[in-house]
C-alpha cells in the first residue's frame, strides 16, 4: 500500500523524503489514475489558487473530492490545509477546495513574507518535545467546529492572546498543519500521519 | 498587517527566505507592469508575480536606464493578487532594495535585467528579512549570490529575446558542474572552489547533496508550453517568465498553458494539448544580432 503526495505544484520533494524516512512507499499524484489504491494523501505547501486551478485541469478535483468524502486520510500542509477546509477568507472567490474539514481559515493570516516566522509548538500526542515549526505566509485557523481536534495552538494576536489560534488540526481522517513539517528533520507529525492511515483502514 | 504577536519568534531566517521559494516549486512567476496583468497572471494559476518597469522586450526595444518600478505601480500589484509580488531592483541598488522592503514586497530580484548601479559590488542580502533572488550564468556565480544572502538561484538566460538557448546553456553549466563537484575528492574541491571563486563551505555542501544549497529556477528567454518543459526536464524547479506572456498574441491562453505545461512537464501528451492553437508566441531574436547581453551584467 501506497501513500501518495499530490505533486501538481509546491514543495513536494520534501513530503515524499519524510514518508520514505519512515518507510513508506510514496507516489506521486498528478492525475486521477494515480488516486487508485492509495491509503492516504498529501497535499503539499505550495500556493493554493495554482493548485486550485491545476486540480481543476488535470482532472483531480473531482474524484480527489469523492475519495475524501470517503474517508481516504489525508494531511494537508499550508496550502494543503486551505484546500481542506470548510471555509477561507479573503481567498479567490473561484477558488475551490474540498470542505473536509470544520475550520474557518484566513490566508496569509499572518502577514506577508517579512512576517514569516520559526518557533517551536507543542503538540498534543508527540510527547514532551515541542515540534519546531516553519511558517510561510502561514494560513491562520479563525475558527474551529466541534468535530475538530486541536492538537496545538499559538498565543493569539497582540492584546489577545487567550485568544489561541489552532495551527495542527484533526477531523476524522483529515489531519491539517499551518506549518511545514516537511521542512525540519523532524518526522514525528509525518509518523502521525502514516499511522491514522493505518487506523482507518480497519 | 505584521502580527505583533510574532515578534518574539524569529523572522526573515535562511530558512523561512529558501522555504518561500520551496513553495513556489512547480509553479510559473510572471513578469506584470500593473494590476491588470497581475490579475491576468493569478488567474491563469501564476504562483508569484515580478513587478517591473517594463517588460524585458521593451527595455532592449527602447533602451535607457531601466530601474525599479514606481512604489504606486507595487502596491496595486499588492493589492490586486493574494499570490507572492515579487519586484526587481537594479544589481548593488542597495537603497531600491530598501524601499522594496519597505513596500513590503515577498522577494526582491537583484536582477541583470535592468541597469547595473554598481559594477563591483552585489547587494548584501543578509542585511534583509525579506528574501532575494540572483541570477547566475554558473555555478561560481550562483555559490557567490548564495553567499551574499540569496535564498533562490535563477538561470539569467538572456531575457527579453524570447531565446531559450542561453538559460539551457546556463542551466546545464550549473548542473553539470553540481554533477562534477559531486564526483571530486575531497582536496578536489579546494581546486573547485578556486576555480569557481565560490567559498569553499558551499562547494563541500554541494559535494555532500549533490544540488544547491536554495532552489534553481529558469529564467530568461521562456516563450512557449514547450519551452517551459524543456527547462523543466533539465532539472530547473520553477520558471519565471517575463516577456514571452505579454508579448504573445494572446497572453491570457499562453499564461495559463505555461502553467499546465510546467506541472506536467513529463507528460508530452499535455504539453502537446496545451500548445495547440495558442496564437503567436513573442516574437525571437537570435542572439549574434543582440547589442547588448544582459546575462554579462553581474559577475
Amino acid at each position: 500500500m501506497t501513500v501518495g503526495v499530490l505533486a501538481l505544484q509546491g514543495d513536494v520533494r520534501e513530503h515524499a523524503a519524510a514518508l520514505a524516512d519512515l518507510g513508506e512507499t510514496v507516489r506521486p499524484v498528478l492525475r486521477p489514475d494515480d488516486l487508485s489504491g492509495l491509503r492516504g494523501l498529501v497535499l503539499p505547501g505550495g500556493e493554493s489558487t495554482t493548485l486550485s486551478l491545476l486540480l481543476e485541469s488535470s482532472g483531480l478535483f473531482e474524484p480527489l473530492g469523492e475519495a475524501l468524502r470517503r474517508g481516504l486520510p489525508v494531511f494537508g500542509t499550508c496550502a494543503g490545509m486551505i484546500l481542506l477546509a470548510d471555509r477561507v477568507l479573503d481567498g479567490r472567490a473561484d477558488q475551490r477546495r474540498f470542505g473536509v474539514i470544520d475550520l474557518t481559515i484566513r490566508r496569509n493570516g499572518y502577514g506577508r513574507q517579512v512576517a514569516s516566522f520559526e518557533c517551536d509548538v507543542e503538540v498534543a500526542g508527540l510527547g514532551a518535545d515541542p515540534l519546531h515549526a516553519v511558517f510561510i505566509r502561514a494560513p491562520v485557523v479563525e475558527e474551529s467546529g466541534p468535530g475538530v481536534e486541536v492538537l496545538a495552538t499559538l498565543p493569539g494576536p497582540a492584546g489577545q492572546p487567550d485568544h489561541r489560534r489552532p495551527v495542527v488540526c484533526r477531523q476524522g481522517p483529515v489531519l491539517v498543519t499551518a506549518f511545514h513539517p516537511e521542512l525540519t528533520g523532524d518526522r514525528r507529525l509525518h509518523q502521525f500521519f502514516v499511522e491514522m492511515t493505518k487506523e482507518e483502514r480497519r | 498587517m505584521t502580527d505583533p504577536a510574532n515578534d518574539s519568534h524569529p523572522t526573515g531566517t535562511f530558512t523561512v527566505k529558501r522555504g518561500l521559494a520551496e513553495m513556489l516549486r512547480g509553479g510559473v512567476i510572471m513578469d506584470v507592469v500593473d494590476a491588470g496583468q497581475a490579475k491576468v497572471a493569478e488567474d491563469a494559476g501564476a504562483v508569484a508575480v515580478m513587478a517591473l518597469e517594463r517588460v524585458p522586450a521593451d527595455i532592449r526595444r527602447d533602451g535607457g536606464v531601466a530601474r525599479m518600478s514606481d512604489p504606486a505601480l507595487i502596491e496595486g500589484i499588492k493589492a490586486a493578487v493574494t499570490v507572492p509580488v515579487m519586484a526587481k531592483a537594479r544589481i548593488g541598488h542597495f537603497a531600491e532594495a530598501q524601499v522594496l522592503a519597505a513596500l513590503g514586497v515577498d522577494y526582491i530580484d537583484e536582477s541583470e535585467v535592468l541597469t547595473p548601479a554598481d559594477e563591483a559590488h552585489h547587494i548584501d542580502k543578509w542585511a534583509y528579512t525579506v528574501p532575494f533572488v540572483c541570477g547566475a550564468t554558473n555555478l561560481g556565480e550562483a555559490l557567490r549570490r548564495i553567499s551574499e544572502g540569496a535564498a533562490l538561484i535563477r538561470s539569467k538566460g538572456e531575457a527579453g529575446t524570447g531565446n531559450i538557448v542561453e538559460a539551457v546553456r546556463h542551466l546545464r553549466s550549473i548542473l553539470g558542474d553540481i554533477r562534477r563537484v559531486t564526483e571530486a575528492d575531497s582536496a578536489e574541491l579546494y581546486g573547485w572552489a578556486k576555480d569557481l571563486a565560490a567559498p569553499i563551505g558551499l562547494v563541500q555542501e554541494i559535494a555532500e547533496t549533490g544540488r544547491l544549497p536554495v532552489p534553481l529556477f529558469c529564467a530568461g528567454g521562456i516563450a512557449t508550453p514547450a519551452d517551459a518543459s524543456l527547462v523543466m526536464q533539465l532539472g530547473a524547479e520553477a520558471v519565471f517568465v517575463g516577456s514571452g506572456i505579454f508579448k504573445s498574441g494572446n497572453p491570457s491562453a499562453m499564461a495559463r498553458a505555461i502553467v499546465e505545461a510546467t506541472a506536467h512537464f513529463a507528460d508530452a501528451d499535455l504539453v502537446a494539448k496545451v500548445s495547440t492553437g495558442l496564437g503567436q508566441a513573442m516574437a525571437g531574436q537570435e542572439i549574434g544580432t543582440l547589442g547588448v547581453h544582459l546575462a554579462e551584467r553581474g559577475w
